[in-house]
């Protein structure tokens, strides 16, 4: 998967669990809880969908890592790799 | 033999649009089934019956808004014998008007009380066929722009239709002919129907209930170590939230100190034993629905978060049920992982109590005769004096922390 399809996937699976949010107006810096008002239900109903969709378990301790669109295609493109999912 | 009515799902509620109906004449019901579902101003909300039978007739049509107690259905009990005369319904509900609880000018002569051969409102032209799940404001749009909700694929959670499908379904549809159908008069927002209906339950509050307030900030460390721990091994369709832990806690003090729950209606309070725990939700784009986890001092803490979950997504989804917005016994506001860390709330009538969770903060904590940085969150509780003084809403943090404190006995 190139970071421009890993991005295209996380930005679905967002708009999903926030239907208000146009995916075309989200900015690769924007804070999803900050600046998307995702609260802690929403973050973890997405961090369920993307190891649905990935295969990739992020641990808790690593939702920092997903923050924003840049921080999460770089750490799901690296732990991609790690599980041999290309 | 029964008469299905309008329920009022809310202190305030006067009247409701009736938007689906889940059972056709003949169908067999038992208690708890979903029959129809209503629109509110909190949004779409499925209504069960609280008779078992068979389903005689519809009273009521689609799209028609109708007043809390008109007749829906008429509904046959085991064994007994169908009317000669289609039932007629009891006259007064027919003919009451839509009477505010509270005194009030006389309600405008506006035709809420339709009756049952008023034809329905132009903006509820597309009727959707049972069984499908949309967002309230995806229902309210479809209508407006006169899309059939049964022709959409829906992309939300458990694919529910939202918004964004109804607007790309008539966009799709808008090229090859232009909207022909422009509402008369714009219907009120659902935002605007959704602060007409906090403020009126907000402002009886209000005026009814005498609030006192007890506040207590307790060391969250215990429970915030624990969580880390038991979400390790866990993945993530099966983590637990902070939330579920408050939730866990709050249940178990208030069956504890079981005069903080129940709903006052009437002299003496009679505190109630199961306790259904409101679960304030914040809606995205602004609003606020408080749905019950019914019995939730009997579900452990998985089912209580699982339990939550669901809630949450019907919230947003538009598929709360009637028991759930009018059986609440307690409710729980939190205001989530970061932001204010105290919240002072207003109980939601016709409750007693209500428990508002700040955000966690760190801050120095005397442990021992050290002092040490640990996680701490305020919790308020608002208590209706009529029911019970300071001391025992005290009582109830104090339960209410020892929980806390023990998480891996929640």
């Amino acid at each position: 998967m190139t970071p421009q399809e890993i991005r295209t996937v996380f930005l679905i699976e967002l708009s999903k669990i926030a239907p208000d949010i146009d995916p075309s107006t989200v900015s690769d810096d924007d804070h999803i809880q900050d600046d998307l008002e995702l609260d802690s239900m929403d973050v973890l109903n997405l961090v369920t969908a993307l190891h649905v969709r990935f295969g990739i378990d992020i641990p808790e301790s690593d939702y920092p890592q997903i923050a924003t669109p840049a921080l999460a295609v770089a750490y799901l493109a690296k732990a991609g790799r790690q599980v041999g999912y290309e | 033999m029964g008469v299905f009515e309008m329920p009022s799902l809310g202190a305030d509620m006067e009247a409701g649009t009736l938007v689906e109906w889940m059972v056709k004449p003949g169908d067999a019901v038992k208690r708890g089934d979903v029959v129809a579902v209503v629109e509110t101003q909190k949004g779409a909300i499925e209504i069960e019956t609280f008779q078992a039978g068979t389903v005689h007739h519809l009273e009521a049509d689609l799209g028609q808004k109708l007043p809390v107690g008109a007749p829906l259905a008429v509904i046959l009990g085991d064994g007994e014998e169908a009317p000669a005369e289609p039932v007629a319904a009891p006259e007064e509900a027919r003919a009451e008007p839509v009477q505010p609880a509270a005194p009030q000018p006389p309600p405008p002569p506006e035709p809420v009380t339709a009756p049952a051969t008023a034809p329905p409102e132009p903006t509820q032209a597309v009727p959707p066929p049972a069984g499908l799940m949309a967002s309230p404001v995806a229902r309210r749009r479809a209508a407006e722009l006169g899309v059939d909700l049964s022709q959409i694929t829906g992309t939300g959670l458990g694919g529910a239709i939202q918004l964004a499908d109804v607007e790309a379904a008539h966009s799709g549809s808008a090229e090859s002919k232009p909207a022909e159908v422009i509402p008369e008069r714009k219907p009120a927002s659902p935002m605007a129907e959704m602060r007409k209906a906090i403020a009126a339950a907000m402002s009886r509050s209000k005026r009814e209930i005498p609030h006192l307030y007890v506040s207590q900030t307790l060391d969250l460390e215990p429970a915030t170590q624990w969580l880390a721990k038991a979400n390790q091994g866990r993945d993530p369709a099966s983590r637990l939230l902070m939330g579920a832990l408050f939730v866990r806690a709050t249940a178990l003090a208030a069956a504890k100190v079981s005069m903080v729950n129940g709903q006052y209606v009437g002299d003496p309070f009679e505190p109630t034993k199961s306790v259904h725990a409101g679960v304030a939700v914040a809606l995205r784009g602004g609003g606020l629905v408080a749905p019950a986890l019914m019995d939730a001092q009997d579900l452990r803490l998985d089912e209580t978060m699982s339990g939550m979950r669901d809630l949450v997504t019907r919230a947003r989804a538009g598929r709360l049920r009637g028991s759930e917005m009018t059986m609440g016994t307690i409710t729980i506001s939190a205001l989530g992982e970061t932001g204010a860390e105290a919240m002072t709330g207003v109980i939601f009538p016709p409750q007693v109590a209500l428990l508002c969770i700040g955000a966690p903060q760190r801050r120095p904590w005397v442990v021992g005769d050290q002092v040490e940085p640990r996680q701490t969150v305020t919790v308020t509780l608002s208590l209706d004096h009529r029911v019970g003084d300071g001391r025992q809403a005290a009582r109830f943090l104090n339960a209410f922390e020892s929980f806390m404190q023990a998480p891996e006995t929640l």
